[in-house]
């Protein structure tokens, strides 16, 4: 909390201030600053190997910076480890598919829920005792469009429905603030715009960020978008700004070169 | 007249040489695949099987049978690598596990079958035998020959892995094996000649440790642990971690016998454990 | 699949409904009493053993934490009753407890170890934490007798009622009673949010601390409580068998065990037990070979299982019946 300007954090909900990493001389990620208001919807895009992966794993400690830090709702939170960090509201999804190959969605889900409710860690009592955690499984489930193929097991799954598991985990921990990496990858194009409109519906009072590559599912979904190239913030905008900037055009849509 | 602390660290060194003969192909081989083989020392038990063999059947000199027991032992480790390990580089630690332990139960069975639960006897030749005074110490002949073949071995090792194009692919695959992949390195065949190496100085440090230590069925699970020790202590994929591995389990065996003997083999465990608590990875480990 | 359940609520409660094969595989246990009066002692030996494969069960087969050095806690639970019955005070009971509580302490302090790993460290950690109390039971002579084993136990009658026979009838069904209390237990913790818990590690340890999981604790907690039940399970030992040799902490004990657990399926709650039992009576089948010869069986066996029968007798019959009710 401390070293953090109150009045500069009010109304935003992740920020980063000096974020950066580098692997030996490789610098993937240099001096990142980042204000994500309070139920914004951003869109961060960048040539692959612009280090946007790398910098979700950064802001949810998954990979620990050289330098700099990362401030949630106010609070700094550098030092926290990966699950401290979904406690106090910042939760991701993953772009290869991180699930639970061997329990079916209920299960799953029920397991988020009952660990952000801190009730994971009993063993003496039969999980369906639970009944208000079980239901509020089922009703993430059902707003993402599971609830009739959440008996089967995961891997069973519909490579899509798999996709939307990915995000009913994320929501299962209550999220402030959501960070989606590529959420549509490996979708075909008519099906991911299914998996946004789910996105597009979600509160209004979460913050979002999202990675992805489709051009038009960004303008169409994104209220800001943030050009990382280099591991370092090239450019950040609304839509209209990027798509006027002649420079993204060249490093990024004109496709001219890229390091 | 030297204290008896220099001949304990002679001959813990001694000993150290040959564990890390006996276990740097594991180390490689765990560092380029994560292939947890707990058959390893089967294939030591071959290569000392292989030298009384030819030593007392066939009447060949010592030396002579050093080659072969290489040979035999990475022969034999290359029929299992293609009708078995290769099914399972991507299964579970678990199966990796029973699938090589019960391996090493077989190859006990085996040699029980074929020479006895007793101790093989060896007859070194007479310029392996007795030893040198200096300064009043006692220096085994035999133990400094396990030191200079130490010693050539982390050479030879060390020049191919720096120095040769094979070595590069091998560094570039325990470094990275996407990117190794990613640069059309034959991963997989990488792989299959490093095993058979690795085996093969198995084989080699199985037959030197016969005038050491003996030779009989259990050499598979007893040397195991040791070999274990030293590859988790020392680091995965790190020759030199390996050799400080083997010297620092090496000297602390003979140390912790020589002064505390009513503690047995109590020491080392708990080098390893304290270790390993200090750096998960090992001494020389990156992951 | 059984009809589909009316709410999710009901549909988690049924999961963990007995089923009838579950009854029948207990009222089987009963069988050896009237139809094998001689093997009782035998039978001794497998309802401990299948006990301790239940302990490992619950690290190696629903926490993914293989365990090659789990005789450790074996043997604190054996020594343990061993040296309360003789120099304390010899009722069954407070000696099943105490053994746990000894065990589950040893457990606790090496979960702090063990939750920090992954993969061949964790494998060696547990090896080797292992031997070092192999050879600390050897060394202290004068507590656990060495090698010459830990002799003088004599313990009072089970409930002040029966006193333990020649022929292992008591004994038999005092370790029966007990293992199934803590089958009990365990069945318990496996249908619990815990449960879930555990499977989550299993399944993907990456994904745990994305959804806020603190893995580590998870596993500090069922790692001490595996180990009060593989303490219970050599205290057992040590009371119907009135010594403890110095290899209930050996190596070879901690990997038959998990030839047993694996053999019968992990991950199942009844692998363990079924496991055991095949092992076990194999080995009594086989005694006339020497034991180097068993173990070459052992190996086959272990070969076998990984390249054809990746989930165990278990597994394979569940997978048997899943394509025979498809037809």
């Amino acid at each position: 909390m401390s070293a953090v300007d109150k009045k500069a954090s009010a109304g935003i909900a992740l920020a980063t201030r000096g974020l950066s990493r580098s692997f030996g001389s490789l610098v993937v990620a240099r001096d990142i600053e980042l204000n994500l208001p309070v139920g914004a919807r951003y869109a961060l895009i960048g040539p692959n190997g612009a280090g946007k992966t790398t910098l979700i794993n950064l802001m949810t400690g998954m990979l620990p910076p050289n330098d700099g830090q990362i401030i949630l709702g106010g609070e700094d939170i550098t030092t926290l480890l990966p699950q401290a960090r979904v406690k106090r509201g910042l939760a991701r999804t993953f772009q290869i598919n991180s699930l639970f190959a061997h329990l079916n969605p209920l299960e799953a889900v029920t397991l988020a829920v009952c660990e952000r409710r801190g009730i994971a860690a009993r063993f003496w009592q039969n999980v369906a005792v639970n009944k208000d955690a079980i239901e509020e499984a089922y009703e993430i489930l059902s707003k993402l469009k599971l609830g009739d193929v959440c008996y089967q097991p995961t891997r069973e799954l519909p490579y899509g429905r798999q996709r939307l598991l990915e995000i009913a985990l994320a929501l299962a921990t209550k999220p402030k603030v959501l960070l989606l990496d590529e959420p549509a990858a490996g979708v075909p194009q008519e099906e991911s715009g299914d998996i946004f409109e789910v996105v597009a519906g979600l509160s209004n009072e979460l913050t979002l960020l999202f990675i992805e590559h489709d051009m038009h599912v960004v303008f169409r979904f994104a209220t800001h978008i943030i050009v990382l190239v280099g591991g370092a913030v090239f450019t950040e905008g609304t839509p209209a700004e990027i798509s006027a900037d002649p420079g993204v055009r060249e490093v990024y849509l004109g496709k001219r070169h890229h390091g | 007249m030297l204290p008896p602390i220099f001949g304990v660290l002679f001959d813990g060194i001694a000993y150290g040489m040959l564990l890390f003969v006996l276990s740097v192909g594991l180390s490689v081989t765990l560092g380029l695949m994560n292939f947890v083989n707990l058959a390893h020392c089967a294939f030591a038990m071959l290569g000392g099987y292989t030298t009384v063999v030819l030593m007392q059947d066939l009447h060949w000199p010592f030396f002579a049978t050093l080659p072969a027991a290489f040979f035999i032992a990475a022969l034999a480790s290359i029929v299992v690598e293609r009708t078995l390990y290769r099914r399972l580089y991507r299964a579970s630690d678990l199966d990796q596990v029973l699938l090589t332990i019960g391996l090493a139960f077989i190859s006990v069975a085996i040699a029980a079958w074929f020479f006895t639960t007793q101790q093989q006897p060896v007859d070194m030749p007479a310029y392996l035998r007795g030893s040198y005074q200096f300064f009043g110490l006692n220096i085994g002949v035999y133990r400094l020959f396990l030191v200079a073949v130490g010693v050539a071995v982390t050479a030879m090792l060390i020049m191919t892995v720096e120095h040769t194009r094979f070595g590069a692919q091998v560094r570039a695959a325990v470094d990275n094996q996407r990117m190794a992949r990613g640069l059309g390195i034959d991963v997989d065949r990488t792989f299959a000649v490093t095993f058979a190496l690795g085996s093969g100085l198995a084989g080699l440090g199985g037959a030197l440790a016969i005038e050491i230590v003996g030779l009989d069925p259990s050499f598979a699970f007893t040397y195991l642990v040791y070999v274990l020790i030293v590859v988790s202590v020392g680091g995965l994929g790190s020759i030199l971690g390996s050799f400080a591995a083997a010297c620092l389990i090496g000297i602390s065996d003979v140390a912790g016998k020589y002064y505390l003997p009513e503690l047995g083999a109590f020491l080392i465990y708990l080098v390893m454990v304290a270790v390993l608590m200090w750096k998960p990875a090992g001494l020389f480990g990156r992951r | 699949m059984a009809t589909a359940p009316t709410t999710p609520q009901a549909y988690l409660q049924s999961l963990s409904r007995w089923r009838p094969i579950e009854i029948a595989f207990w009222l089987v246990t009963l069988v050896p009493f009237w139809l094998f009066p001689n093997y009782l002692s035998l039978a001794n030996q497998i309802a401990v053993a299948a006990l301790f494969a239940l302990s490992l069960d619950l690290i190696l087969g629903y926490a993914g934490i293989v365990s090659l050095g789990h005789a450790a806690f074996f043997g604190v639970g054996a020594y343990t009753a061993g040296i309360f019955s003789k120099f304390v005070w010899g009722e069954v009971f407070t000696g099943l407890i105490v053994a746990a509580l000894m065990a589950a302490l040893f457990g606790y302090v090496s979960s702090f170890i063990v939750a920090r790993f992954r993969h061949l460290t964790l494998i060696m950690i547990t090896l080797g934490l292992g031997l070092l109390l192999h050879s600390a039971a050897n060394s202290a002579h004068w507590l656990t007798g060495g090698s010459d084993g830990f002799q003088g136990i004599s313990v009072w009658k089970v409930a002040g009622l029966f006193k333990f026979d020649l022929y292992g009838k008591v004994a038999y069904a005092y370790s029966l009673c007990t293992l199934f209390v803590v089958f009990l237990c365990a069945r318990r913790l496996i249908n619990s949010p815990f449960g879930l818990a555990l499977r989550g590690i299993r399944d993907n340890w990456v994904r745990m601390p994305a959804i806020g999981a603190d893995s580590p604790s998870h596993i500090r907690k069922v790692y001490t409580i595996s180990a009060a039940m593989a303490g219970i399970a050599g205290a057992l030992i040590a009371q119907t068998t009135q010594t403890v040799s110095l290899d209930a902490l050996s190596f070879e004990r901690s990997a038959d065990v998990v030839v047993m657990l694996v053999l019968g399926g992990a991950g199942r709650l009844y692998g363990g037990l079924v496991g055991a039992t095949i092992f076990l009576i194999a080995r009594d089948q086989f005694s006339g070979i020497a034991p180097q010869y068993w173990y070459f069986w052992i190996g086959i066996l272990l070969v076998t299982v990984v390249m054809l029968l990746p989930n165990g007798i278990l597994g394979g019959l569940s997978k048997l019946v899943g394509r025979w009710s498809r037809k």
